[in-house]
């Protein structure tokens, strides 16, 4: 989708305040092209409930092309999610999907997990719902080294109840509940995941979906606590209110390490200048963690495991 | 059968392992630690899971995924866990999950008194989670009750698909008695009801069977489908369908309904009861000895003992209040479960509720000495 047809798409404004319903706010998209991720959607979902240009969306669709790559049909994967519109992205899937409670997925995937440790189980959080609320069980289920993929949707804000503060909104930034601008400090959530004893941690971006379809992939494929933290934008709630343009804007300034993207972007004069704030930082992406030691399955000795 | 001489928490502890369960998921709490302790011993070897948890929220969840794995999955707390388990409660009886929770009550509100009995809880069980939710609670009355109750409550929460808790006081759940430790019959154990139809794209995991009871399969099993805790259709899919919604609110309080009939009451000496004695738990065996000493003394009492606290046993309590000329509910808190009853039994008859919180048992002599001053006010004569 071009920047242009993007803007002529008729827009329904950003999802009602307060928790959006089954399809509220959502927009009947153009016919995606036939593709093989487009096997893995549940079609009878449809129309979905994200915003145009929601950086949620192009992640989504990323993973879709990855676990297409590798499965045909999804009888085997578990996708667990909490609240959130990240979260709401596990019942587009056409497998086993678990749309949990605020926060706390994580913990109805450790059990799934022990019950069942033949399944694969991939839960989707978002920084809220992963950080704040549940961030509890995000650093008790790495300490575990519970065999699960643990893909976190970091826009820094609470999109669905309208962009309130979340633990990794950059300091200075606007929200509804920091009129002011942030006076906190954020959590680095891959560092956190880390050190509480993750054995497969990355970082990707929405701007790079290649890469995150690889690190995902191989998550995937490592055995023990993978975890994925994917920086989406979201437009409706942090783009407006700290005016940094459109999803294609704020899609671009997550590379201005890419110095022509740099140049071009200084030009533009909806986006903050990179040095001012609030702008995120650019961090680290790719791999930043990877070591074995037994999974909680294994250690349990619970049949299944490590299959 | 032989008896064992056992504690209320290890009889919980053996009815779960009897009643099928391979998993178990808790956070330590007095006078609940015991339940998790045995199991912690008793599944691992069996191939079973037995996981401690970060939180009771966490441990509810673990229980959720499990169950929904396909495993007959419970958890056990006192009061203050019991509060944090709420909002997994509602997700489990709205996405119908069954579960087992054990709640071994102690004095509350809040920290409260770790090991000491009470009955506080009751009307939590029925309405710690937001919303309007149908729910099952039991009561056992004694250390064998503990054991065959654990064992119904895995046969209800299975076969209607539904969290049971079962509720139960610090006595109860540290006394020791003898018991027998039967096996129980396939019917007993119940299971759940599977769907009738191979997996298609049309299947509807949330299509009622003739019992209102969802028949949705596990996880994994050649079945795609979704669940959520937002309102949904028969196939899952969250909705905001007015009328649709209202039906599955409905749907799911009639579908609990038939544990009135699976738990029914223990009458004492009603026939010709004037003073009728309403008790659960603990109470209903001091509340026993109370309708021997009072019967001795000429008084027509007797007693009904629940062992359902929700759904309420309505027949039952109906009938009493319609024939006796005084209803005495006796329970340990500061009036719950007597609201209940007197509102249902309003009007019909008198209603005096003896209740006592702060941590010790109500004796019989204490429940006797009430019903006679109120003999002498007149308030019942026989
Ligand atoms: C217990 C509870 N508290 C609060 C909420 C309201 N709530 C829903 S989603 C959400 C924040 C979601 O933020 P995030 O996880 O970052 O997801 P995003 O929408 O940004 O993708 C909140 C606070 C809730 N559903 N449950
Ligand atoms: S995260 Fe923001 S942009 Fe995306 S769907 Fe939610 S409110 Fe809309
Ligand atoms: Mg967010």
């Amino acid at each position: 989708m071009t920047l242009e047809s993007l803007k002529k798409t008729p827009t329904k404004g950003p999802p009602p305040r307060g928790e959006s319903p089954a399809t509220a706010g959502g927009t009947t998209l153009p016919e995606p092209p036939p593709s093989a991720e487009k096997r893995l959607l549940r079609h009878g979902m449809m129309p979905h409930m994200l915003c145009p240009g929601c950086g949620h969306g192009i992640v989504f669709e990323a993973m879709l092309r990855a676990l297409a790559s590798r499965y045909e049909q999804l009888d085997d994967v578990a996708f667990v999610a909490g609240i959130g519109c990240s979260s709401r992205v596990v019942g587009y899937i056409d497998a086993c999907t678990l749309h949990t409670t605020h926060g706390r997925p994580l913990t109805f995937a450790t059990g799934l997990k022990l019950a069942r440790p033949e399944l694969k189980v991939v839960v989707v959080t978002g920084d809220g719902d992963g950080l704040s609320i549940g961030g509890n069980h995000l650093i008790h289920a790495a300490r575990r080294n519970v065999d699960l993929t643990c893909v976190l949707f970091n826009n820094e804000i609470y999109g669905m109840t309208g962009g309130q503060l979340a633990p990794t909104t950059i300091p200075g930034a606007y929200t509804s509940t920091s009129p002011q601008g942030n006076a906190e400090s954020p959590f680095d959530a891959a560092r956190l995941v880390e050190a509480a004893g993750a054995t497969y941690v990355a970082r990707a971006q929405s701007y790079r979906t290649r890469e995150f379809e690889d690190l995902f992939l191989r998550a995937l494929d490592h055995k023990g606590f993978s975890f994925v933290e994917v920086m989406t934008d979201c437009t409706e709630y942090f783009g407006r209110t700290n005016r940094l343009g459109n999803g294609a804007d704020l899609l671009f300034s997550q590379a201005r390490v890419e110095p022509a993207i740099d140049a071009d972007l200084a030009g533009r004069s909806t986006l903050k200048e990179v040095r001012s704030t609030p702008v995120r930082p650019v961090l680290e992406m790719g791999v930043l963690h990877e070591s074995s030691r037994p999974t909680l399955e294994e250690s349990m000795k619970l049949s299944g495991a490590g299959s | 059968m032989s008896q064992q001489l056992i504690q209320g928490n290890e009889a919980c502890a053996r009815g779960a392992l009897a009643a099928g369960c391979t998993f178990f998921a808790g956070y330590p709490i007095s006078p609940s630690s015991e339940i998790a302790e045995l199991l912690a011993r008793e599944l691992p070897p069996r191939g079973s899971v037995f996981i401690q948890m970060e939180d009771e929220i966490a441990s509810m969840g673990a229980v959720l995924g499990a169950s929904l794995g396909g495993r007959r999955a419970m958890t056990a707390t006192s009061g203050p866990g019991f509060t944090l388990m709420q909002e997994h409660l509602g997700y489990a009886s709205l996405a119908e999950i069954p579960c087992v929770v054990v709640d071994v009550m102690r004095g509350g509100p809040s920290t409260g008194l770790p090991t000491s009995p009470a009955q506080g809880d009751v009307m939590q069980a029925r309405w710690g989670s937001h919303g309007d939710r149908a729910t099952i609670a039991l009561a056992p009355g004694n250390v064998q009750e503990v054991y065959s109750l654990t064992i119904e409550a895995f046969r209800l929460a299975e076969t209607l698909r539904t969290p049971v808790a079962v509720l139960y006081d610090e006595v109860i759940g540290h006394m020791r008695e003898g018991v027998v430790l039967h096996e129980p019959t396939p019917e007993e154990l119940g299971r759940r009801t599977a769907p009738r139809a191979a997996f298609s794209p049309t299947f509807l995991p949330y299509e009622p069977d003739e019992n209102g009871v969802a028949m949705l399969p596990d996880f994994g099993r050649g079945y795609r489908f979704h669940v959520t805790g937002l309102m949904h259709d028969e196939r899952g899919y969250p909705t905001s369908d007015h009328v649709k919604v209202a039906e599955l609110l409905e749907r799911l309080e009639r579908k609990v309904e038939p544990a009135v009939a699976a738990v029914p009451p223990e009458r004492y000496r009603l026939e010709d009861a004037s003073v009728v004695l309403v008790a659960y738990g603990i109470v209903a065996r001091t509340a026993r000895a109370a309708v021997d000493l009072l019967r001795r003394e000429g008084i027509r009492a007797g007693l009904l003992r629940t062992r359902l606290l929700w759904p309420l046993p309505a027949p039952a309590l109906t009938e009493v209040s319609s024939s006796a000329e005084l209803v005495v509910v006796a329970e340990m808190n500061r009036g719950q479960w007597a609201l209940e009853v007197e509102r249902l039994a309003g009007g019909k008859t008198v209603l005096a509720p003896y209740l006592k919180a702060g941590g010790s048992v109500i004796t019989a002599e204490e429940l006797a000495g009430h019903v006679r001053r109120l003999a002498r006010e007149g308030v019942a004569v026989s």
